[in-house]
């Protein structure tokens, strides 16, 4: 260990050397990562032409990327490094979300790479190595490398014992290697702990960064900022107040060709394990002594031991597949119907659970989670729903159209906070009716706001943890799902609902059998 | 949607304007602050559409107050108010009200102002030019959080910079200051992937120019070292060097647009540092509405700290014009070139002296 260059540890805030040109009162400075690079597995698929390479582009053009900064794909593909230069060049002029700038191009072309080769061509891992140490010396990356795992996991294997057999996993001293990895972590807990311990075999636990890229987004940073930046919201912020929260998230689309990798996996894995455990945990946490990664993780994890399962999983969760109908004009075909799902099939495309917390803020007050595919509109909310007053002083028809206060996060699209409130009707007579009072993000605040792959890619260079699960949270999250996955394997199979609509009847009736309802996104 | 309104008063302004958010089909309005532009028939233009930019980042109300006091005693004695109102697509995100001063009221602008900023909204004052000598005491500066001034249109700009220092009141900004964020930021970057000391700086970059001044500066306080200040044919800041021990580090922008970094022990590596538009540098002042301490320290330091380079001041009059600065470049060029074969021979030495030193602690 150098002594020059204190070690850095994934739970740490970025480090801070004593620049005497930078001051906290210094807020116009950025935050611009240390020289490094990025390498990109599966540079050829989806996700990095729409979000990776654009989200690069972007920091860099918010001059956030140090100068030097270098970018290498790695795929199948028999590419120049000026073939992929120019598939970069496409995606950013495609999906970057800031102008397109002549001169930030220059600066980033200078540092792309490309290697070409398979998983298990050790000349192509050679040539990798040998187009880091190039770029050390042409880019000053300072042996600093990000590997971006964009690639199904069960490539992941294969691809971290290749870095560990040709040395890209060591650092050189002062330097580090960090490994990215995107969801699906394993597919239950044991599959979960199986990956973890390959990935960890090869990166130290600190160096390894989950991609979940809700976590991302400004409006679930700002779950944190409503809840522990204000005074008004914190004291109804408990079983006293709260009656019930309701977390969905919600696709208008079906499976698309997405069948080979979504038939046998489901719903409640793919969203409810991880987006919408994380949605909750931010939602229940206790306030963390202070916004360090270690406090932040502490806080979450005790929030999710707490989390207590219903009896009768049979009463309190539902699963679903979305059969033929209409979806906003258009007549679409059913999940059983869709090319390459077995018509047998069992996997669900609607999942509907009810948890408990057991602490003393939350006994008693259900979450309601929910996701699907083909349901009315594409929609992520948190839906806060609190008590009704204890006594209305009004008589009973002066306030038959009143519903509960609610306070809705809205995470996605048309990002913002509503608040649902009862006010009175104009006019002679006395009545009180729903209203809502609404905060709008592109209203109020920037439209230019980093998109979640910018602020995450970002951080990884920084090393700053806050916003990715770690593999403690990734396994309670199975913990939690895998006995209804179970139940869900032995028990039945998913009721059918029809597409564009807000589920099956069965979930409405999971919710009716406690009093409720589900509120219409 | 454009309303006009001729001989008027606040409070039929205000009406106005809510009819045009009525009419738009909404009635919350999600501004964030009131953005007052005090200026003249000449820059109102660019100053507005600056505004209407950044409000894209930062919904606002947008007051342009544009003086006209009259040319003839007939025009100066008709008090009078007119207002252009600007709603919906016409304003960007938010309204623009354009304010039409006439006669003795050109005196009491605040009196139309005050009436019109967003309740409980931060207000911040723009002076696109001739700004107040003291801004905070401007009777429509004083009503702002926010005084942002730009000392660039200033007859003298760098003795505006002295003026500045002089009426300093927490709050004030200056776009000079603005513009060399992406200088300061990229300085700072530098700094950060190893501790060295530095030991002096030299700063080039046309005259006139006082974001030059800022920066040297800006430098000389945080550092605790001579500034060099060198005259050059610009555009803007044209290079920085940080003199360490070890070697230059050296960020040199030429062109106005790429900029090149050059350090010690490292290949040169390219950045983006483009000059950037007006309305990103209000965007940017928006963004914080708190006081800018370091732009205090900064600009409260005295001007004269900057050294002009010794054979310079000998062969050049302090006072360089335009004109002559090109050959002013050469020499700068000759001189960052003098230090060029030491610093590669110190560059090479760098690796050696960085494993004594871990063998040594």
């Amino acid at each position: 260990m150098s002594n020059e260059y204190p070690e850095v540890e994934q739970g740490d805030p970025p480090l801070v050397p004593s620049n005497p040109l930078r001051d906290p009162a210094d807020r116009r400075l950025p935050r611009i990562a240390g020289p490094s690079g990025l390498v990109i597995f599966g540079v050829t698929g989806d996700l990095s032409r729409k979000k990776l390479m654009p989200a690069i582009y972007d920091l860099a053009n918010r001059g956030l990327l140090p100068p030097g900064f270098s970018l290498v794909g790695f795929a199948r593909r028999e590419w120049e490094d000026e073939d992929f230069a120019k598939e970069v060049h496409d995606a950013v002029k495609q999906h970057a979300r800031t102008p397109f700038r002549e001169e930030v191009w220059q600066q980033l072309a200078k540092g792309m790479r490309f290697v070409q080769g398979t998983f298990d061509d050790d000349d192509a891992f050679d040539t990798l190595r040998k187009t880091i140490e190039e770029l050390d010396q042409a880019q000053g990356t300072g042996g600093n490398f990000a590997f971006y795992l964009s690639v199904p996991p069960k490539f992941f294997p294969n691809v971290v014992q290749q870095l560990k057999k040709h040395g890209l996993a060591d650092p050189p001293q002062g330097s580090w290697r960090r490994a990215v990895i995107e969801k699906p972590f394993g597919h239950n807990l044991e599959s979960a702990q199986e990956l973890n311990r390959i990935v960890h075999e090869v990166f130290p636990r600190d160096e390894v960064f989950r991609i979940d890229h809700y976590l991302g987004k400004e409006t679930v940073q700002n779950i944190l900022a409503l809840r522990f930046a204000n005074t008004m919201f914190e004291p109804i912020w408990n079983r006293s107040y709260v009656d019930h929260v309701q977390i969905t998230m919600a696709e208008d689309i079906g499976i698309g060709g997405r069948a080979g990798y979504y038939d046998g996996i489901g719903s409640a894995r793919d969203v409810i394990q991880n987006h919408l455990l994380q949605l909750m945990a931010l939602t229940a946490i206790e306030e963390p002594a202070s916004f360090h990664p270690k406090a932040l993780v502490a806080e979450k994890l005790k929030v999710l031991s707490a989390v207590q399962l219903p009896e009768d999983l049979g009463k309190h969760t539902v699963r679903g597949q979305y059969a033929a109908g209409w979806q906003g004009g258009e007549e679409v075909v059913g999940y059983l119907d869709e090319d390459g799902i077995d018509p047998n099939s069992k996997t669900d495309t609607y999942a509907a659970i009810k948890l408990e917390i057991n602490n003393r803020r939350w006994a008693g007050v259900p979450f309601y989670l929910r996701t699907g595919k083909r349901l009315g509109r594409r929609v992520t909310e948190i839906a806060v729903v609190f008590q009704r007053a204890p006594y209305l002083p009004f008589d009973s028809y002066a306030t038959e159209e009143l519903g509960q206060n609610a306070l809705v996060i809205r995470v996605q699209p048309d990002e913002g906070v509503t608040v649902r409130f009862g006010s009175k009707v104009p006019g002679t007579s006395f009545e009180v009716r729903d209203v809502t009072m609404d905060f709008a993000y592109g209203e109020s605040f920037t439209e230019s706001s980093p998109e979640a792959y910018e602020r995450l890619i970002l951080d990884v260079l920084l090393g700053d943890a806050n916003l990715f699960p770690r593999h403690q949270e990734v396994e309670l999250s199975w913990d939690i799902l895998d006995p209804i996955e179970q139940y869900w394997d032995t028990h039945g199979k998913p009721a059918q609902y029809s597409s564009g609509t807000w589920g099956p009847t069965e979930a409405d009736e999971m919710l009716a059998r406690d009093g409720r309802s589900w509120r219409r996104p | 949607m454009k309303i006009d309104l001729t001989d008027t008063t606040s409070s039929k302004i205000n009406a106005a304007l809510m009819d045009a958010r009525r009419a738009g089909g909404s009635t919350a309005a999600g501004m964030v602050l009131t953005l007052v532009i005090v200026t003249d028939e000449g820059s109102a233009y660019d100053a507005l559409k600056a505004a209407n930019d950044a409000s894209r980042e930062h919904p606002s109300r947008t007051l342009a107050v544009i003086k006209r006091a009259g040319r003839s005693p007939r025009a100066r004695a008709e008090t009078k108010l007119d207002a252009e109102i600007l709603a919906g697509t016409d304003a960007g995100s938010g309204e623009t009200v354009i304010l039409r001063m006439h006669g003795e009221l050109v005196a009491h602008a605040q009196s139309v102002v005050l009436p019109l900023l967003l309740p409980d909204a931060p207000v911040v004052v723009w002076w696109p030019e001739n700004a107040p000598q003291h801004p905070a005491q401007d009777p429509l500066g004083a009503i702002a959080q926010r005084r942002i001034t730009d000392a660039v249109t200033a007859e003298s700009p760098v003795g505006q910079l002295a003026q500045r220092a002089a009426s300093y009141t927490p709050g004030d900004t200056d776009l000079a200051w603005t513009r060399i964020t992406g200088w300061r930021s990229m300085l700072a970057a530098a700094l950060d992937q190893r501790p060295v000391e530095i030991t002096s700086a030299v700063v080039e970059g046309e005259s006139y120019n006082p974001s030059v001044e800022l920066l040297g500066l800006w430098l000389t306080t945080r550092l605790h070292i001579p500034v060099e200040r060198v005259v050059t044919g610009g555009p803007g800041i044209t290079s920085v060097t940080l003199r360490t021990k070890g070697g230059d580090i050296v960020l040199d922008r030429p062109d106005g647009l790429m900029g090149t970094l050059s350090m010690p022990g490292a290949p040169d590596r390219q950045v983006a540092l483009k000059r950037r538009e007006t309305s990103e540098l209000i965007a940017e002042e928006l963004r914080r509405l708190d006081p800018d301490d370091i732009y205090a320290a900064a600009v409260r330091t005295p001007v004269e700290r900057l050294r002009e380079p010794a054979a310079e001041t000998a062969s050049h009059a302090p006072v360089i014009e335009a004109a002559v600065a090109a050959p002013a470049r050469v020499t700068a060029k000759v001189s960052a070139k003098a230090p060029d074969p030491a610093k590669k021979a110190v560059a090479k030495k760098a690796p050696a002296k960085r494993a004594t030193k871990k063998a040594g602690s």
